[in-house]
């Protein structure tokens, strides 16, 4: 479903990535570890299409189309979800109204029927369950005044209501205690499903401990110099990121 | 006191090259209304007056007040310390009156045609069609052309007519309260409305009454080479209530038009009158040619106990604003309110604020100023919150907010205090904020077009001062927002 080919991006006039490949299947949950300045987070920001990004090679493929040509709303109608490091802060918007605006501008551009307020709120009940929220959250406008924990749950959560085929979290992990990040963790895995694939960016195993991930990646330079089975995450956190650089060897991996 | 001006140095929203959806080709009220009409010759002097005065059959203390305030306005300056860029104003090259000629004597003679422009601006003044619950008077130019519902409304005591009507019908409580808030040598362009005022909304609660229904005036001006100098006077007795709204729109020309305005408002004892204007005149073109001088003096009289009036504005038109709408705290315990968006686009400057003098005793006010600025516009906020030496325990907070979208654009926020009594307690909060880049991908990774996300982040940024205007028309200042906005970025 999603495949990346000899990737090179630019941000600010510098390099970042540089040359990386990955193919994710459809229903994999793929993890992407890396030393800070590795290239993580703006692997994720090229997908989704955040400007400042310059593609200067290379190819992304998301279901058989070319994915780096679409605008951003484009590739969010078309399954692709970001759940964002830093959470952005919208005064006054209400959450839910920003959510049912998101939910039916997508599927408009899909030619699906827009949800009524009924609709809607029958469905965010449904996912409320799930994400085990407090339906508090809906009435705040959104991420105004959440908590580190709350926003990162607020990701997740308005993952589960736009339901996307390609989620891409990146360090959803980073400043969450441990209760958080198992609420967030146990979020995601309900999730988990036959067609929806994950890439998740994180900078420690340890949120790996609860999403098991089927392959796990190290990005170094810019590019993706291990990949392994969940077992490369355990020997990444004992021998610490200085160990691929001596132990591995670049390679574009596949899985 | 302080002072601070703040630049939009945003780089990171470009400003739309190929500006899709020039804001002129948008200004939805800009046709003209094809209709006879009369009225003088471009020009202003003491005959100019009395022939203004005799065509509305006035009585002979109003022509002389007129007069007075004409006489002193001669003597004034045009004021020039707001930050406006300003093109001279010809004062004898405006027309003083103008009005269709068949003067309607009730709504079922109103002309077709004047019938037809209402309902194209969405203010139909049949009563069967009009909105639910609200009296509308039409000025058209310089003349009332019909107030809906006034039987209702007279059933329950209430006065709402047009000025000149209320010259003639009511002198006694015109006399009484003219000029009483706004004394006509009050400024250089209420001087001047004073002298020349055609038309306006008179309004009367008396005491003890609950007005029934919203009462609302609509403005419009249609000939060209006129100014309109409306009057508008709203007195709520002891115990009474009101809620009044106003709205405006002119056609689109190149050349600049006058408005310059006044409203007084005056609350006795326990009264409470709210009054709200969703302001959409001309604005010019994207090259800031044309559009509406909105020079507007408005003022209310918190005269009695316990009183409460509150102003909320939406400002979206005009190439030049210079308003602010302001409450005289007089009685003890009395409250003053102002909530404010303002939002300027392409070439457009608005100055505008609020002025709360506390005089009375445990008087409080509370200022929200939402101020938006797109294009190559300049928005500033100007207020004064001034505590007498007899004010004790008054009390005023301030919120002032600035919305910069594109990086050509200005913000600016000027707040005076003047505080005279040591038990008062003055608070003034202000930001300014860009939309930023982060919101905006925010939005868009979540399948939420630019423009959309545009108005959604303005509207949330409004969202306190629309929550003050009657549901109706909240609708409607939301929708007069998104349009003003199209185009602003790219």
């Amino acid at each position: 479903m999603l495949k990346i080919e000899n990737l090179h991006a630019r941000v600010a006039g510098k390099d970042i990535l540089k040359g990386l490949s990955l193919t994710v299947n459809p229903g994999e949950v793929h993890a992407i570890m890396g030393p800070n300045g590795a290239g993580k987070s703006t692997l994720g920001n090229v997908l989704s299409g955040r400007d400042g990004y310059e593609v200067t090679a290379g190819s992304v493929t998301y279901d058989g189309i070319d994915l780096l040509a679409l605008e951003p709303e484009a590739r969010a109608a078309a399954g692709v979800f970001l759940a964002f490091q830093y959470p952005v802060e919208i005064p006054g918007v209400n959450n839910t109204y920003f959510l049912r605006a998101a939910l039916n501008a997508q599927r408009k551009a899909r030619g699906e029927k827009e949800l009524d307020s009924m609709q809607f709120l029958k469905l965010v009940r449904e996912k409320l369950k799930v994400m085990q929220i407090s339906d508090e959250l809906l009435h705040r406008a959104v991420n105004e005044g959440f908590s580190g924990g709350e926003k990162k749950r607020n990701e997740i959560f308005q993952m589960a209501v736009l339901e996307p085929k390609l989620a891409i979290l990146d360090e959803t992990d980073s400043g969450l205690d441990i209760d958080a990040l198992k609420q967030v963790a146990q979020g995601v895995n309900a999730l988990r499903s036959p067609e929806r694939s994950f890439l998740v960016i994180t900078h420690y195993q340890r949120l790996l401990d609860y999403i098991e991930p089927d392959f796990v990646h190290v990005l170094a330079g810019g590019r993706i110099v291990e990949s392994g089975d969940k077992t490369l995450a355990l020997k990444l956190e004992e021998h610490g990121y200085a160990w691929v650089r001596e132990h591995g060897e670049p390679a574009g991996a596949t899985a | 006191m302080s002072s601070a001006t703040i630049d939009s140095t945003n780089t990171a929203l470009r400003d739309n090259a190929g500006v899709a959806e020039a804001l002129g080709r948008n200004y939805s009220a800009g046709f003209v209304t094809e209709i006879e009409m009369t009225g003088l010759p471009p020009g202003l002097d003491e005959e100019t007056i009395r022939a203004l005065s005799a065509i509305k059959r006035e009585p002979e203390w109003m022509t002389e007040w007129r007069l007075a305030a004409y006489r002193h306005w001669l003597t004034m300056p045009q004021p020039d310390w707001a930050k406006l860029k300003m093109d001279a104003i010809d004062y004898q090259a405006i027309s003083y009156y103008a009005a269709p000629k068949v003067a309607p004597k009730s709504l079922d003679e109103v002309d077709p045609a004047l019938l037809e422009t209402y309902e194209k601006l969405g203010v139909p003044l049949h009563e069967r069609a009009a909105l639910a619950g609200v009296a509308v008077d039409a000025v058209f130019d310089s003349v009332s052309v019909g107030t809906t519902f006034r039987k209702q409304l007279a059933e329950a005591g209430v006065i709402f007519c047009s000025m000149s009507e209320a010259i003639r019908e009511h002198p006694e409580l015109v006399q009484q309260y003219l000029g009483s808030v706004v004394p006509t040598g009050d400024n250089f362009f209420a001087a001047l409305n004073s002298a020349v005022f055609s038309d306006g909304s008179f309004v009367f609660i008396p005491k003890g009454v609950r007005c029934p229904m919203e009462l609302s005036t609509y403005f419009r001006i249609n000939a060209q080479n006129t100014g309109q100098f409306e009057r508008t006077l709203i007195v709520a007795e002891e115990g009474a209530h009101v809620s009044y709204l106003e709205g405006c729109t002119a056609p689109k020309r190149d050349e600049n038009q006058l408005h310059a305005a006044v409203v007084e408002l005056v609350a006795l004892e326990r009264a409470q009158i709210k009054y709200s204007t969703v302001q959409n005149w001309y604005p010019g073109d994207e090259n800031g040619v044309g559009g509406i001088y909105n020079l507007v003096t408005k003022r209310g009289d918190c005269r009695g106990d316990d009183s409460k009036i509150s102003w909320t504005q939406v400002e979206t038109g005009s190439a030049i604003t210079w308003k602010y709408p302001s409450v005289v705290l007089r009685g003890d315990r009395s409250v003053g309110e102002f909530h404010s968006v303002a939002l300027t686009h392409h070439y457009q400057q608005a100055d505008t604020g609020t002025k709360m003098i506390h005089i009375g005793k445990d008087t409080k006010s509370k200022i929200v100023s939402k101020g938006i600025s797109a294009g190559k516009s300049n928005n500033s906020y100007r207020g004064l919150v001034k505590v007498e030496k007899g004010a004790e325990r008054a009390r005023n907070y301030t919120q002032c907010d600035s919305l910069l979208i594109g990086k050509k654009c200005g913000a600016h926020t000027f707040p005076y205090m003047e505080v005279k009594n040591p038990s008062a307690i003055v608070e003034h909060e202000a930001t300014t904020s860009k939309i930023s880049d982060d919101q905006l991908f925010y939005c868009r990774s979540r399948g939420i077009g630019e423009e959309d996300a545009v108005s959604m982040i303005v509207d949330g940024f409004c969202k306190q001062v629309f929550r003050e205007l009657p549901m109706e028309f909240a609708v409607e200042a939301k929708k007069l927002l998104e349009v003003s906005l199209e185009g602003a970025i790219g």
